[in-house]
């Protein structure tokens, strides 16, 4: 783990290639050691945070006021931090009889500050949790006193969570969760707060730093999507080829039960949407036993989205892996007991995460918790069907090598898309979409679903979102288009982006039909559309030539009457 | 530890927070003498110290100190 300093002496570098990103830091203590953190943080995962630092102790002025440092700024992301030693001693001064109150009615000045900031600004707003701290008034009796300061800040944090369930645009940072990690007498120093209002210790910045850092990533759609195991002494204990199905470890004795949680742990994060994929050096049919047959195997295969079990070298077959899937190696994690192994992965696929794994397979799961690789700021349902799609896409890629000719493969296929504007039904999937869409994605714009809903809801707009369905399955909701009003005759393109799940079916050239078909319906006459350049969306790069636009200055326009309908082999559902 | 010595390790420190080579330091030191060694700096220069020396400072001693005599001298006494 970096400390402090490494982080300060990374604001010296060049920060000219990296990503520009405007921060807000409000706290109610001085943060500056803080601010350097996170700034210093941001440059090891490529973000060049600006970051405005409001002085001390103007949390409330900053937001209320409309014409404050913070609104000139403009933030694309507010984080708030107010310190459990502050909230002490607010609690301190209040009347013993109010006591029984205080976390009802400190939500109630968060929750007003927030909806403040949400209706002045589009920000994401961050809050840090409060760490635990228990000032013992009432010894452990104080679990059941509520009016007891440690009774109110566990409330406090758990009406924080509440608070985020309900609003799409504010997150939680668990500051708490790191004092829980490091501990508080890492995590606060008294003699240092006693003479400079610093509430962090040195040894706890990184942490703290990297905790936002991981959350402004996710805002961004760098998330990790997927989880690479190897087998043999990775997710049973033992070589299945050698040991024998009998033999390897797994279950409720000794070492077994390491497995057993962990297999537990990886079956959550299927659960919640990251795509499991096995890549092992084994005979096919002797690694797929225990899934099939050992009554202890948590994992089944029907879990994995993709099973790759041979002889060959791990990196080539993590390339498969990655053409099935279609989505970036940055977004994959590779989980290998054996240091060789890890390191031709890594030698071969740099952008890859391959964590090293400690030696002994009791310290796995600690470990990988540390590492806390799997951030998100989504989730939805159509999140757990993932595996399922994915499996189909191996299906389909199969069926695909018994066609010579691409038409005649597209047309069996039998592909139908349900086509229509954004609805209550379909806002949640197609704002996580915006925020995770990185290769085919036109202009990279993010948006919430409280945008989407705007959106949907505004006459400025018209909006189209597409399902795809095969002879093999529902992929659901894999594509959006918002068009944007520029004047009685022209549309703009606002966003268009697409899943790349459904590449090379012809989705594309169905989608411009479908925007022509409405924009006529509307009376307008031409298209404009707009590439934006990212690190990763060069597979768009000529979209909207190849789809007949003519360039006019940085953008692309297509005359509607001139519009010849691109063929396709979907059906509108 | 001889108070020379330790005079070393305070500068070895200096130097790394500060990230700056160049820094010598006396006895007599005063912060003014110092580029970046400010009230922030400062704190991260207690804690590197508290930390290579294995002490605490208490926030009395902190605030005192008017030059680097004093700051090698707490932490001889502490060291004794």
């Amino acid at each position: 783990m970096l400390v402090f300093n490494d982080l300060k002496k990374n604001l010296k570098k060049d920060l000219s290639k990296l990503k520009k990103l405007r921060l807000a830091f409000l706290g109610d203590t001085a943060t500056q050691f803080i601010a350097q953190a996170i700034k210093g943080m941001g440059v090891e995962y490529h973000l060049d945070i600006d970051l405005f630092e409001a002085d001390f102790n103007q949390i409330d002025r900053q937001i209320f006021d409309p014409g404050s440092e913070l609104y000139h700024f403009d933030p694309e992301v507010v984080l708030i931090f107010e310190s459990s030693h502050k909230l002490l001693q607010k609690y301190n001064k209040t009347a013993p009889d109010t006591r029984r109150q205080f976390a009802e009615s400190t939500i109630l000045s968060v929750r007003e500050k927030v909806s403040v900031l949400q209706e002045r600004t589009k920000s994401k707003i961050i809050f840090c949790n409060y760490t635990e701290e228990d000032d013992r008034a009432f010894g452990q009796y104080a679990n059941k006193v509520a009016a007891s300061f440690i009774f109110q800040l566990r409330k406090l944090n758990f009406l924080l969570q509440e608070s985020a369930v309900q609003t799409t645009n504010l997150y939680i940072c668990d500051l708490s969760a790191i004092q829980n990690t490091i501990g508080r007498e890492r995590f606060w120093s008294a003699s240092i707060y006693t003479h400079t209002e610093m509430v962090v210790s040195i040894d706890a910045l990184p942490d703290f730093a990297l905790s936002v850092v991981r959350i402004v990533q996710s805002f961004q759609g760098q998330l990790k999507k997927c989880l690479i195991l190897d087998l043999d002494n990775t997710v049973w204990g033992g070589v299945i080829g050698d040991d024998g199905i009998e033999n390897i470890q797994i279950g409720q004795l000794g070492i077994g039960k390491v497995f057993t949680e962990f297999q537990y742990w990886i079956k959550k994060l299927q659960q919640r949407g990251i795509i499991i994929a096995v890549c092992s050096k084994n005979t096919a049919s002797i690694a797929k036993e225990p899934f099939e047959k050992h009554p202890d195997m948590v994992l089944k295969l029907s879990d994995i989205a993709v099973f790759i079990a041979d002889w060959d070298n791990k990196a080539d077959n993590i390339r498969k892996i990655q053409q099935v899937l279609n989505i970036g190696f940055d977004s994959m994690v590779f989980l290998d007991d054996n240091p060789f192994e890890r390191s031709i992965v890594r030698e071969n696929i740099p952008q890859i995460t391959v964590p090293e794994l400690p030696e002994d397979p009791a310290l796995y799961l600690d470990y990988l918790y540390g590492l806390n690789l799997f951030e998100t700021i989504s989730y939805s349902n159509e999140d757990s069907q993932r595996t399922q799609q994915y499996q189909k896409e191996a299906e389909r890629l199969v069926f695909q090598e018994s066609f010579t000719n691409e038409s005649d493969f597209l047309q069996g296929l039998d592909m139908r898309s349900d086509t229509k504007s954004f609805d209550s039904f379909t806002v949640p999937r197609i704002a996580q979409l915006s925020q995770r869409s990185n290769q085919f994605n036109l202009r990279t714009v993010r948006y919430t679903e409280d945008d989407i809903k705007r959106i949907a809801q505004s006459d400025k707009y018209l909006t189209l979102s597409f399902t795809l369905e095969d002879k093999f399955g529902d992929n659901g909701l894999i594509c959006a288009v918002i068009l944007e009003k520029q004047d009685e005759k022209s549309l703009f393109i606002d966003t268009w982006f697409m899943s790349c799940r459904v590449l090379k079916r012809g989705m594309e050239s169905y989608v411009l039909n479908a925007i022509v078909d409405l924009a006529k319906k509307n009376g307008f006459t031409t298209l404009l559309g707009e590439y934006i350049a990212t690190p990763k969306n060069e597979i768009v790069k000529d979209h909207y030539k190849s789809l007949g636009f003519q360039p006019k200055g940085d953008l692309w326009k297509l005359d509607i009457d001139q519009y010849e309908r691109n063929s396709n082999y979907i059906l509108k559902k | 530890m001889e108070k020379k010595e330790i005079l070393l390790v305070l500068q070895a420190i200096f130097r790394e927070v500060l990230d700056d080579e160049n820094i010598v330091l006396s006895e007599e030191t005063v912060s003014n003498d110092i580029e970046g060694w400010d009230s922030l700096t400062h704190i991260q220069i207690i804690v590197a110290i508290e930390q290579h020396f294995k002490i605490k400072f208490t926030s009395k001693e902190i605030l005192s100190w008017k030059n680097i005599d004093e700051m090698l001298h707490s932490i001889c006494e502490k060291k004794v």
